[in-house]
């Protein structure tokens, strides 16, 4: 069985060859509201040297034109009504410190720029690698002294995508040295390995068959840098692990939690990956 | 009673007169079918919003009936010829009995 999947996915390969020239990438550019500039496609970054990637694309140069227009004007783009119930938390006053985000952090759009840019990032005073839904929770519970919000529902993903949005157009720039070093090396490894009763690993998909189609589905790069997602088959926002979680289950595994630390780690390294694409989210999906 | 129902318009602020601009609508709605069951096997109730209408200083624009096969968060995207400065009314009508309302000012020069 296992001589039989891997030639298959040697053929598939092979055959990847060939459409990776295309990719389906037509050459055409992400503006939003006419204004801010999305860099979709850059060129790889220098830990993927040796991937057979040489230029990163952006999840949205896969999809399909309707799908595009939806990101392209954020009054055709759902999950601003998820930013506006994230403005609204904002301001909200919860927990029993008496404060909202806005106590510390004053005007979201000054305070939260650049900030979805750089996370996963390395928190020296908890000494671990945070991710923004880490981050937003730890400030609940510690700062505010509320209930963490449950780490992919619907609060969570909304004030993620209120945070994603003040750096809309900033190229991704997640650090991989230093502290987080280790972490992003256990990232590394989960990326290559194979997973479940289909043996598949993240890379042989968004690596090693990007632009070719799984059953119906079309393989993107597995770049996130568009979460938090509106999927418009789930008619809502999705989470990055809760992505993650969805792939590993469709190599018939059994998968990590949202938010544990192996997830923790593969966000750090697939966000290095996109390093030097634009922050994108909340994007659209199909 | 449906949760966190809130509609999003965008209507120019200006307009020549005579011109015809271009509306754009969105309410935030699950749209419940009513074809779909939970976990126990009973039926969820449908609850959708069933008619949409826009109207200008009293004249309607358009009057839609919704069914339940349409998705959540119904968008409508339409076009209008505006004679003179007036007042656009959208109003959303729910399975539940409530009625959302909003309205949007234009200037025609």
């Amino acid at each position: 069985m296992r001589k039989v999947l891997q030639r298959t996915v040697a053929a598939m390969a092979l055959g990847s060859i060939a459409s990776i020239a295309m990719a389906q990438d037509d050459g055409a550019d992400l503006v939003i509201n006419g204004e801010i500039e999305i860099t979709v496609r850059a060129p790889a970054p220098a830990h993927m040297s040796d991937t057979g990637i040489d230029t990163i694309l952006s999840g949205w140069v896969f999809r399909s034109d309707e799908t595009r227009q939806l990101e392209m004007d954020d009054f055709d783009n759902p999950a601003f009504l998820a930013v506006d119930r994230g403005i609204e938390a904002w301001n909200t006053v919860e927990g029993t410190e008496g404060k909202s985000c806005a106590t510390c952090h004053g005007d979201v759009e000054e305070s939260m720029a650049g900030v979805r840019a750089v996370y996963p990032r390395w928190n020296e005073e908890a000494g671990e690698v945070r991710t923004l839904a880490g981050q937003i929770n730890d400030c609940r519970t510690n700062q505010m002294g509320a209930d963490a919000y449950a780490y992919d529902k619907s609060d969570m993903t909304a004030m993620e995508a209120l945070i994603s949005v003040q750096s809309r157009g900033m190229p991704v720039n997640v650090a991989i040295e230093g502290p987080v070093a280790e972490t992003w090396a256990q990232g590394q490894e989960l990326y290559y390995t194979r997973f479940g009763q289909l043996e598949l690993s993240c890379a042989n998909c968004h690596e090693q068959n990007y632009g070719n189609y799984i059953r119906a589905d079309h393989l993107s790069q597995g770049q996130i840098n568009g979460f938090p997602t509106y999927r418009l088959k789930n008619a809502g926002l999705v989470q990055t692990h809760n992505r993650f979680r969805g792939c590993i289950r469709d190599t018939r595994a059994e998968t990590f939690a949202v938010g544990s630390p192996e997830f923790v780690a593969l966000e750090l390294y697939v966000a290095s990956r996109g390093n030097g694409l634009s922050v994108e989210g909340p994007s659209v999906r199909p | 009673m449906a949760d966190n129902v809130t509609p999003r318009i965008r209507v120019p602020r200006e307009a020549a007169a005579g011109e015809v601009i271009e509306i754009k609508t969105l309410i935030s709605h699950q749209m419940e079918s009513g074809q779909r069951r939970d976990g126990d096997g009973n039926i969820i109730p449908r609850s959708i919003i069933n008619r949409f209408v826009c109207e200008f200083n009293g004249e309607t624009v358009i009057d839609v009936t919704l069914e339940p096969a349409i998705s959540t968060n119904p968008y409508f995207e339409f076009t209008a010829t505006v004679p003179e400065s007036g007042t656009f009314t959208f109003t959303w009508y729910d399975d539940d009995g409530s009625v959302y309302t909003d309205t949007k000012e234009i200037t025609v020069s």
